[in-house]
């Protein structure tokens, strides 16, 4: 309200004008460092202006003065809820260029650990935006899961989330026999965990309530705003990556792709829920086939080391090691374009090579930049208090988002 | 699959050849060179075209070639869900020159060009909102162009005398490593001292 027109609160008119608040960038529900400048008309959201750039790190600048395998820990750190997808988007791209095949072994294990980065990510999507509506129990329950799903990540390449597991032409070691079991008992277990998490959720009254037909995306809006992803499924278009342009093995794997009705928050956590559960299929079928067939985990080449055993006793295998880990290997001149189905939909790597040791340029197409774009274009007419619920059900991770 | 490309690009230039500089087809992926008054126009065939139908915009972004008489090139990614395919867009630009904004066309272009706008500084006519995005507030400079130092110009720090956050001009402990890892047979534009082969 006008506070200089109250002088006559009885007979003139009132100037009322619209409310402008700030949400974040410290609000727990803006899952990390979002700003949002929000109109309000009482408690409708009129305009909703994101301002992003707070976690901008340069990521895209530093490249260009790193070596192709220097930049790939770079990825780990952008949606740092799923560190390997991105990962393996970068390492497509040099592959596409290099014209490097990747050991049958190393695909496996690259869909493996995909699959896993789709089940963590999925696990804390869903969870928080539970939590963001007002649960508190699902996180908690949730992130035990996820507990464990980063030991595997440990047990494969020594970090939690820092992965640099992923290397162009393979992936940096074989796993060892009992994590492959390990894996396979945690698969057959956790579908239990999952239905406890939908007990907790699905038919919950109060998540309905806050769910059920808010922020609703059409087939235009999908198109318009150009969204992938989860954000896609949950409209009713079966559109995945994976089935649609598939890259490494996933061709040879039986899942299906879950899909909404309504376009709705609550269809979209339909979809990750049944996604994780079409997950821990595939995680099943390839670890049936990382036990069937045993091989080598990275093309030997140029743009890989040497094995140890090599180093030992051949000199120019001494030198390739040297060489790869200071210069590094040199890329052919051309661009190329890399896309995997990362969780949040979407995530590409535009790569324009020089022929020298270091990226001309990487330009990373994140997915949820232009989900969080049409923030504005969803939350309007929406109430306050569906923000929350609409951010949750975006999937925004900032690491990525600002990059 | 190299195949259906060549066929779509012959099928979009024999469409459309006053907007078509070239095409190729490389490692796949269907490169297209526009010129610039035409993009805006081309963008639009894309969409509404049933053979085309490219619908989603995936990314737009730049490239600078600081050397180049034209020293920009927007890159442009489109994706169609309903026919399956990718195609890219390459649209050379002289440094002063702006270019048209694809916003009526794809709203999602709004931040992809305010995003290439902050980093490269090139300008987009038409644009509803043309304001930085990534950077700080009051940012100068453009970070992407390969003028800009990576370690750039400012530097923050709280300053407890002042109880805020001041800028300063960036000074560095110790220069920043920049290795020259080339090998001098293969990668060195230099010449060793002593190293000159004789005339």
């Amino acid at each position: 309200m006008d506070g200089n027109k109250f002088d006559d609160a009885l007979t003139g008119e009132q100037k009322i004008r619209n409310f402008n608040i700030n949400f974040g960038p410290q609000h727990p529900a803006a899952h990390g460092v979002l700003r949002l400048v929000l109109e309000l008309d009482g408690e409708i959201i009129e305009r909703c202006d994101p301002h992003i750039g707070l976690l901008h790190r340069g990521t895209e600048k530093l490249m260009e003065s790193r070596t192709y395998l220097q930049n790939l820990p770079y990825f780990d750190r952008l949606d740092y809820v799923a560190p390997m997808n991105q990962e393996h988007a970068w390492c497509l791209a040099i592959e596409k260029l290099t014209g490097t095949k990747v050991p049958r072994r190393a695909s496996l294990i690259r869909v493996l650990y995909s699959e896993i980065g789709r089940v963590l990510n999925h696990l804390l999507n869903v969870t928080t935006q539970a939590m963001d509506v007002g649960a508190l129990t699902p996180p908690l329950w949730g992130f035990e899961e996820r507990e464990k799903l980063m030991v595997f990540y440990e047990r494969a390449c020594g970090a939690r989330l820092h992965a640099a597991y992923f290397r162009p032409g393979g992936v940096h070691q074989d796993l060892p026999p009992e994590l492959i079991e390990d894996i396979d008992t945690w698969a057959q277990e956790f579908p239990a965990v999952l239905d406890d998490i939908d007990g907790l959720l699905t038919e919950n009254r109060i998540f309905k309530q806050r769910n059920v037909d808010i922020g609703i995306v059409s087939e235009q809006d999908i198109q318009d705003w150009a969204f992938s992803g989860v954000m896609v499924r949950g409209s009713g278009l079966a559109w995945d990556l994976r089935r649609a342009q598939p890259y490494e093995c996933y061709d040879e794997f039986e899942f299906q792709i879950p899909v909404g009705k309504n376009g709705d928050c609550y269809d979209r956590y339909l979809c990750r829920m049944a996604e994780m559960r079409e997950s821990v299929k595939i995680i099943r079928q390839a670890l049936q086939k990382l036990r069937d067939e045993p091989g080598e985990v990275l093309a030997r080449g140029k743009i890989t080391p040497p094995a140890r055993s090599d180093m030992k006793t051949s000199m120019e295998a001494l030198i390739h090691h040297f060489k790869l880990y200071t210069e590094g290997f040199h890329v052919p001149a051309g661009e190329t374009y890399a896309a995997v189905e990362a969780p949040k939909g979407e995530f590409g790597v535009y790569l324009v090579a020089d022929g020298t040791n270091k990226p001309y340029r990487a330009k990373l197409r994140a997915p949820g930049f232009p989900h969080l774009q049409a923030m504005d274009h969803i939350s309007k007419g929406h109430q306050l208090a569906d923000c929350s619920a609409i951010i949750g059900s975006l999937d925004v991770v900032f690491g990525e988002i600002d990059r | 699959m190299s195949d259906a490309m060549n066929e779509l690009g012959a099928y979009i230039e024999s469409k459309r050849p006053d907007c078509v500089i070239s095409w190729a087809v490389t490692h796949g992926e269907l490169t297209v060179e526009v010129t610039q008054a035409a993009l805006a126009g081309f963008v639009e065939f894309l969409k509404a075209d049933s053979t085309c139908r490219f619908t989603t915009l995936v990314d737009i972004t730049a490239l600078d070639h600081p050397e180049s008489d034209r020293r920009f090139t927007v890159v442009y990614h489109f994706l169609s869900m309903y026919q399956n395919h990718r195609v890219r867009l390459h649209v050379p630009l002289r440094e002063a020159d702006s270019i048209a904004s694809i916003t009526d066309v794809h709203p999602s272009a709004n931040w992809f060009e305010r995003e290439v706008f902050d980093m490269f500084g090139i300008l987009f006519t038409g644009h509803p909102d043309l304001r930085r995005i990534l950077t700080d507030y009051g940012f100068r400079g453009y970070p992407l162009r390969k003028d800009f130092p990576t370690t750039g110009y400012t530097e923050v720090r709280y300053d407890e005398a002042q109880k805020r956050v001041v800028y300063e001009p960036v000074s560095l402990v110790q220069e920043y490593r920049q290795f020259d890892f080339m090998s001098p047979w293969e990668g060195a534009e230099y010449i060793l001292p002593g190293d000159e082969k004789p005339e």
